[in-house]
């Protein structure tokens, strides 16, 4: 389980990081919604991973899952969804006013500079 | 214990929703509101001020839950103190919003502002790594909103780089955090800076990564090169008052650096050594010569702006990698100084564009009211440049002081005087060709004149100015307080202790319950 879950985590920060690092929005949104599912996965493998223990204290029970990490990979779920939802609503707008989807500064038409 | 310590997190996360559902279609309630949230703010944060001037160390468990089972707020010096710097700042920004009529120009100025103010104040106050990240997103999504306050198709292209960025720089940081829990089961500082001395010398490698992990984080907030990637063109592109108020971001990078820096990763800990000299000093020094190379080379004004925060923020970095008690204390010194005068010089620069189609360094017809402007301007240039009399010569003097005894003290002496003067060529050009040059060039008849910039303009950038001068007079008061600063962070066992001793519900030790 534990060679699953660490490739799994490597595998979606490698696609991440490729499509992080390309021209246009679209690719770079999707990439930074891998590295948030890869960071997501990691977080919660962080308190070590169990397969069936509870995270409460009960009578009887000697494995415990750890709740800690649960609880910081829920607040990172609602942020990076919220964040992804509101860059795609900023890109759409800066696309849509522009004409143009490009990440990175174009140089200026009129002078060749950086704008 | 008091309830003061949250309050200036409480408060503006109170008055935001406030403002957004009860005043929505009323600028002058909004205004209001605001103001006064700020003023008290202030008040609250010289109330704590006074409480800490001692060296005594606030908390405020949340709940009641003791550490580190429970989230703290944690008080000591420092972090009071940055409190009141945003305080000040927001309300000399906030002064100017409303004078020059940006926070009417799109919606939910006031709302995002506070939430935006929420955020800082709970990143410095929070004395727990995850709610630091907690805070840190608070601060980021207010800022994403008001980055691309009343819009416009180059602002929003500046935004979605800098939220991609941000967003990028926010999953790092919970990479960080993960390996860290990983490694010591907690993620609260005081607990943490307990547990990482007892970590085993053969055992390093997590640990070694989470803490290069973060200091990469905070570098990316505070812009150190090669992480500086997204500021010139948001700050550059973001609204003047926005602008201002993104100077005091820059600084909790800072902050945060210099806090787990001391506390969790002392520089005598043998598992981050070299860290701090080998890595950050030599790339805050590069931060200070890209900045100043950037100011001489920038056309345009709020670039030329922008790419003096990189510098400014430089010279900070510089001071705190040489993490010595007197290099913290000329960092503190210079990041007082840093904030007011880069905030005044982002609306010295909007008072710039009010009279003129655009920012471009070219000669234009003068400006209205250019000559109060073009002192303003003069002042400010002074301060960032660093040349005496103002307080940036005294906060460079200290860091070149403080670097004295380091290794690399010929690396830090030749670039930050080398860069310096850079810096000074660049500001000299700038303000003559837009001030003197204009003077030259005839306005065409049919183009009218803009009104010059409002009254209340002035008073916000020259409250900024003047507090940039009190910050040179009183220069020995500030020092020895950043000394005192100082010292309590070089010897953080009260502060481990009163977070880790103090009992709430789930103390260890029983008794008394």
């Amino acid at each position: 389980m534990e060679l699953l879950v660490a490739s799994a985590i490597g595998i979606l920060t490698a696609g991440g990081l490729y499509l992080v690092l390309r021209l246009r929005t679209f690719p770079v949104i999707l990439g930074v919604s891998l590295l948030t599912y890869a960071v997501n996965v990691f977080l919660f493998a962080s308190g070590r991973l169990t397969v069936g223990a509870p995270p409460i204290l009960q009578d009887g029970v000697t494995n415990y899952a750890d709740p800690v990490p649960q609880a910081l990979v829920l607040t990172a779920i609602v942020i990076s969804f919220g964040m992804t939802a509101v860059v795609v609503m900023i890109s759409l707008g800066a696309f849509l006013g522009s004409d143009d989807d490009h990440v990175d500064d174009q140089p200026d038409e009129t002078t060749g500079t950086p704008s | 214990m008091t309830h003061w310590l949250i309050a200036p997190v409480v408060l503006p996360a109170l008055l935001a929703p406030f403002i957004v559902l009860a005043a929505r279609y009323h600028i002058g309630i909004q205004r209001t509101f605001s103001v006064v949230g700020v003023l008290a703010l202030i008040a609250i944060a010289l109330g704590l001020t006074t409480q800490v001037f001692d060296g005594s160390i606030l908390l405020y468990q949340l709940g009641d839950w003791a550490a580190p089972f429970g989230i703290v707020l944690v008080g000591d010096r420092l972090s009071i103190f940055m409190v009141l710097l945003t305080a000040v700042l927001a309300l000399f920004v906030l002064l100017y919003a409303i004078g020059s009529g940006w926070d009417n120009r799109g919606a939910h100025f006031h709302a995002l502002f506070q939430f935006q103010l929420m955020g800082i104040m709970g990143a410095f106050l929070t004395g727990d790594l995850f709610n630091l990240f907690v805070f840190f997103e608070v601060l980021l999504i207010a800022s994403y909103g008001l980055m691309i306050h009343a819009g416009g198709d180059a602002r929003l292209r500046a935004g979605v780089q800098y939220v991609l960025f941000n967003l990028i720089g926010s999953t790092l940081f919970l990479f960080a955090l993960g390996s860290i829990y990983a490694e010591t089961g907690t993620l609260n500082m005081a607990d943490l800076a307990n547990r990482v001395a007892l970590i085993g010398a053969e055992d390093t490698v997590g640990i070694r990564v989470a803490a290069v992990l973060l200091i990469l984080v905070f570098a990316i907030k505070a812009t150190v090169v090669p992480l500086h990637f997204w500021l010139p063109s948001s700050y550059a592109e973001a609204p003047a008052p926005v602008a201002a108020l993104f100077a005091i971001m820059t600084k909790v990078g800072a902050y945060a650096i210099i806090r787990v820096y001391t506390m969790i990763f002392p520089p005598d800990l043998e598992i981050t050594a070299g860290l701090q000299g080998d890595w950050l000093l030599p790339a805050a020094l590069l931060s200070v010569a890209l900045g100043m190379v950037g100011v001489l080379a920038a056309k345009r004004l709020d670039r030329l702006v922008a790419f003096s925060v990189i510098g400014s923020m430089g010279m900070v970095m510089v001071a705190i990698s040489l993490f010595t008690p007197e290099g913290i204390a000329a960092a503190l010194y210079y990041i007082v100084h840093s904030t007011l005068a880069a905030a005044a010089l982002f609306l010295i620069a909007d008072m710039v564009r009010s009279g003129r189609d655009n920012l471009d360094l070219t000669a234009q017809p003068p400006i209205a009211g250019s000559a109060l402007t073009a002192a303003f301007f003069f002042v400010g240039a002074i301060a960032v440049a660093g040349l005496p009399p103002l307080s940036g010569f005294l906060g460079k003097l200290l860091v070149l002081d403080a670097a004295f005894g380091a290794d690399q003290v010929v690396w830090v002496w030749a670039v930050v005087l080398g860069s310096s003067l850079i810096g000074i060529v660049g500001f000299s050009r700038a303000g003559s060709i837009l001030f003197w040059k204009a003077q030259s060039v005839v306005r065409d008849a049919e183009t009218a004149a803009s009104p010059p910039p409002a009254v209340l303009s002035y008073v916000a950038v020259g409250g900024l100015l003047a507090l940039l001068v009190a910050h040179t007079i009183f220069a020995g008061q500030m020092h020895s307080y950043a000394t005192k600063m100082a010292a309590q962070l070089f010897s953080p066992q009260p502060y481990i202790a009163t977070v880790l001793e103090t009992r709430g519900k789930l103390s260890t030790s029983q008794e008394g319950h």
